[in-house]
């Protein structure tokens, strides 16, 4: 066992080192600003975090191709913390102090990124996070440039309450953080406009869930009772197929009780037989079928660069297009990729996202978007049937929970803080003033 | 004066009635105008437009408007990309079979790039499932009308209500008759007339269904200060007494739905742990890898559909013996090549089996890329069989636990009267023994645990049908298949068939009070606690062999 052990050793050595050469014989070290791209690439989140570690290189040859950044070209560092969460923190940490990246665009599950937060707050890194999350967080470090609950959970509630007229609600979520604090956050958003507890049905399933006969079964009995019922669905990556199938077998249409998802994109349905999901809703702040000139571009540019006409885009692609790009604008500004002067200049900052608005940099360090709510189609794509005319600034803390209503994200001066409690005009949590 | 009169007045006669003929082929021609021109309205590019369009198509006195309008709501009308003339294109491998929407003349067939689909909203199907429901209540078949009855229920409103009492006055069919007098019954609860209240509980109370329950049950709710939502007393009465009548009948279909749920959530335990039954309950081998077999033969699935994508049908059934052949060649090279070398020592066979686990999932992971893919179900398999007004089982459900007993008996019988089911005994109970009385041991080792992945890989094939094909899929059910193996006593096929139902049922008995999450943990406990008490299982092992 021993000398097993001792042999995996010099195999992994021999690994860095040749991965080492590999990565210097790119580029001499001194002449590149590194990238760090933390994306699972084996295990369960693979299914979704390569194509954003596809999307990270594409923008990055992108940027060389137009000059690189401040005369340097950028490096891409591609380390695998494959789905595993404590692997998220030593691979942030070994990009950090080993390979001394710039920034690291990557996580998409919230435990991943609560795991990887302490490493880059100890160490005083940038993190770009690119995925629709819970909130209820504002780190210094980190850039959240998925959509937080006001910009995907609240909005679609008020499709459907105000366009749908819908008056009875079942919230199905996985059991997990972002479904739990998501639907926290729902149920009192319902309850302050007057919807009673009857008229709510929470339903949670565990990771995987793939027996949803009684659940549906449960759903539609709610849902006949006169009144037009929807379901606002968390339920997370897999899950999702068979809860659709029953859905269909059980002869619950779009028509009759739509469902409204916050998790499926254009990349989830690209490996499912769309059928049984035709009608029924996603929300989230870019559709691969918005027709601008400039998500045009993306998808040709993608295409060209995944060599396959066949990929889709999705949200999360968009928002590390729109965060990497961020990122190099606030190099620019600031001259310099140290991080606090990054972290300063950053905020403010204005891209064009890809469905024709100017994203913003928040002082809570989100940022503003759009929020479009799209019928899926037999082709897995989005037909938009509602958005917002304006840009939704991300709100870090909700103010439909009670406890997070007084809190404030400001990360400028004078107060500096993520987490700063109005009331009692105190700063909690991570603090470098 | 007569024949004067006769000259004044026939002449305009004669005209009207020479003219006749050519007026009504005019309106005709107006007609089919009319009709070709909101035809081409439907190609606007709003949604609201195309409602608008659907309204005048339905208005237009022209029976192929039905076709288009069906057409639309299939998804099948669409816009060629040249020349934006709308056709119907049924899609097949090579593209589209095209007929043209106004005349319904055969177009030939034209590729996926040539056309372009005419998208709907929600609310377009809503309208469009109307107006065809409208127009179809007067059909010939008494199916149709009976569809046009449920789509008009579905988005009730006055006109439907008119159109209904019309039909139900000349109507003939006595199912389509119920059906009108349910939704008519179902609106007469909203009257303001009471006895045409009283009326329709008196009504409805024989037609029960769980939407007649719940309009019932709040026609005897209180509001939040107190007072009750019906405010006359008398159809309050009348709505218990119904409601006492159909509660009876509701709980026990509820029983028998509960019992459904979890006898088919049984079957699928079962078909994914019968093959770990024979591998690790007839030869001890713990095969971490057996669901890899199972997410194989969903790949094959797969790739059979790919192969054939004309006739789904067809293509699931061959997909089993597909299955069944890859995954049982796949486990004898394992078994071959791996395991033999550790027999008797479970721990490193154990670490080896989740090796190749992880080996074949990145395999999957290389050829099929690690999105999961798409399977879809033939028609057969879709649906629900609406047995009443309160039951109604899922086809695919229904036809897994059939697949079920069926591959259950047929491994039974394969291990009660054949050769190689003697020769699997025997070297089960007595290894030694039964290579002294000259039983190729080895040979009956591949070929069990051949068998048991390629029972595996069908339960692929069925498992392809309910939830997702991707390399993951066995992670999902490995677990779950070693705890009905080990619940049902390990080496008894009877255990592990009689564990998976109970499992299933029980998780389904607990899952409405407890939740799913927590129904799953109570479930675990229960094994565990089980498991201390009968450390064999259900159904033990007896004899020398068993002690030994």
């Amino acid at each position: 066992m021993k000398k097993f052990s001792q042999k995996l050793r010099t195999l992994a050595a021999a690994m860095t080192f040749a991965a080492l050469t590999m990565s210097a014989s790119n580029a001499q070290a001194e002449d590149t600003i590194k990238v760090g791209v933390l994306h699972s690439l084996s295990g369960t989140m693979a299914i979704s975090e390569t194509t954003l570690k596809d999307t990270m290189l594409m923008l990055i040859d992108e940027q060389n191709k137009k000059g690189g950044l401040l005369g340097k070209k950028l490096e891409a560092v591609v380390v695998d913390p494959a789905s595993n969460w404590p692997l998220f923190a030593e691979k942030a940490r070994e990009l950090l102090t080993k390979d001394k990246v710039a920034a690291i665009f990557g996580c998409w599950t919230s435990v991943s990124r609560k795991s990887v937060l302490p490493v880059i707050e100890e160490l005083n890194g940038v993190l770009f996070y690119p995925v629709q999350y819970e909130g209820e967080e504002s780190s210094k470090n980190v850039f959240y440039t998925g959509a937080a609950p006001n910009q995907q959970a609240i909005p679609a509630v008020d499709y459907l309450m105000n366009d749908l007229k819908i008056k009875r609600w079942v919230l199905a979520g996985t059991d997990y953080v972002y479904p739990r604090t998501t639907n926290k956050i729902l149920e009192a958003y319902l309850k302050a406009k007057g919807v009673a507890k009857k008229d709510i049905m929470i339903n949670y399933t565990p990771f995987g869930h793939s027996d949803w006969q009684s659940i549906v079964a449960d759903i539609k009995k709610f849902g006949s009772a006169g009144k037009k019922t929807a379901v606002v669905s968390t339920i997370n990556g897999d899950a999702n197929v068979p809860f659709y199938k029953e859905l269909g077998n059980q002869g619950v249409s779009a028509e009759n009780i739509p469902v409204i998802a916050f998790s499926v994109g254009e990349e989830e349905l690209s490996g499912i037989d769309t059928k049984p999901l035709v009608g029924h809703l996603a929300a989230w702040n870019y559709f691969m079928s918005v027709d601008t000139t400039k998500n045009a571009a993306f998808i040709k540019q993608w295409h060209d660069f995944i060599k396959n006409p066949k990929r889709v885009t999705n949200d999360p692609m968009e928002a590390h297009y729109i965060g990497f790009n961020m990122w190099v604008k606030a190099v620019e500004k600031a001259k310099s990729t140290d991080p606090d002067a990054v972290q300063k200049a950053i905020i403010g900052v204005e891209s064009p996202n890809l469905t024709g608005g100017m994203s913003k940099m928040l002082p809570n360090h989100h940022i503003s978007k759009p929020v479009l709510i799209g019928e899926i189609q037999d082709d897995g794509q989005f037909v938009t049937v509602w958005q917002t005319n304006k840009l939704v600034d991300g709100d870090a803390w909700s103010d439909f929970l009670p406890e997070s209503k007084p809190i404030l994200a400001d990360w400028t001066a004078p107060i500096s803080c993520g987490n700063y409690n109005t009331k009692t005009k105190k700063c909690s949590g991570q603090n470098y003033k | 004066m007569k024949p004067d009169f006769f000259r004044r007045c026939f002449c305009p006669i004669a005209m009207l009635i020479l003219l006749l003929p050519s007026f009504t082929l005019g309106q005709d021609v107006l007609a089919g105008d009319v009709f070709s021109e909101t035809l081409t309205k439907l190609n606007a590019t709003s949604m609201q437009e195309r409602s608008a369009a659907i309204d005048q198509l339905a208005a237009v006195k022209e029976p192929r408007a039905i076709v288009v309008l069906q057409a639309l709501l299939d998804g099948h009308l669409l816009k060629l990309k040249d020349d934006g003339k709308l056709v119907i294109g049924i899609e097949n491998s090579s593209g589209y079979k095209l007929s043209d929407a106004k005349t319904g003349q055969d177009l030939g067939v034209a590729d996926h790039e040539a056309v372009q689909k005419i998208t709907v909203n929600n609310s377009l199907r809503i309208s469009l499932r109307k107006t065809i429901g409208h127009l179809e209540l007067s059909a010939n078949d008494a199916k149709v009308r009976l569809g046009a009855v449920y789509a008009i229920a579905k988005s009730i409103d006055d006109e439907g209500i008119t159109l209904l009492r019309d039909r139900l006055a000349i109507e003939q069919d006595a199912t389509v008759q119920d059906e009108i007098k349910l939704v008519l019954g179902l609106e007469a609860l909203n009257s303001a007339d009471k006895t045409a209240r009283l009326g329709a509980i008196d009504l409805l109370k024989n037609h029960a269904n769980q939407a007649v329950v719940n309009r019932l049950n709040a026609l005897v709710e209180k509001d939040a200060d107190g007072h009750y939502l019906e405010a006359d007393a008398d159809v309050r009465n009348q709505a218990k007494v119904a409601l006492s009548k159909i509660n009876s009948r509701l709980q026990w279909y509820a029983a028998v739905e509960t019992l459904f749920f979890g006898l088919s959530l049984g079957a699928v335990l079962v078909l994914a742990a019968i093959g770990l039954a024979i591998t690790f309950g007839v030869m001890g081998v713990i095969n971490m890898a057996h669901g890899e077999l199972m997410m194989l033969g969903a790949y094959t699935t797969y790739v059979m559909q790919q192969l054939m994508p004309d006739y789904l049908g067809w293509s699931l059934i061959l997909s089993i013996p597909a299955a069944f052949v890859i995954s049982a060649s796949v486990g004898i090279a394992i078994e071959r090549g791996i395991i033999r070398f550790l027999y008797g020592r479970p721990l490193e066979t154990l670490l080896a089996t989740f090796g190749v686990s992880l080996f074949l999932q990145q395999t999957v992971r290389s050829i099929f890329s690690p999105l999961n893919r798409s399977v879809a179900s033939p028609e057969w398999m879709s649906g629900t069989w609406q047995i009443n007004d309160f039951l109604s089982l899922t086809w695919n459900r229904f036809y897994i636990l059939v697949f079920c007993v069926l591959v259950f008996a047929l491994l039974l019988q394969i291990l009660k009267r054949t050769r190689l089911g003697l020769e699997v005994r025997a070297v089960a109970q007595n290894r030694n023994m039964a290579k002294a009385m000259g039983i190729p041991t080895a040979r009956v080792d591949a070929l069990t645990f051949g068998l048991g992945s390629g029972i595996a890989g069908v339960a692929g094939v069925a498992l392809s049908q309910i939830t997702n094909v991707g390399p993951n899929l066995g992670q999902a059910y490995i677990v779950d298949s070693f705890m009905v193996v080990v619940f049902g006593g390990v080496g008894n096929l009877w255990g592990t068939l009689l564990a998976g139902f109970a499992l299933g049922i029980a998780n389904k008995l607990l899952e409405p009070v407890a939740g799913a999450v927590l129904a799953k943990i109570l479930v675990l406990v229960f094994i565990i606690l089980f498991i201390q008490k009968r450390p064999r299982g259900l159904f033990p092992q007896k004899g020398r062999a068993a002690e030994g």
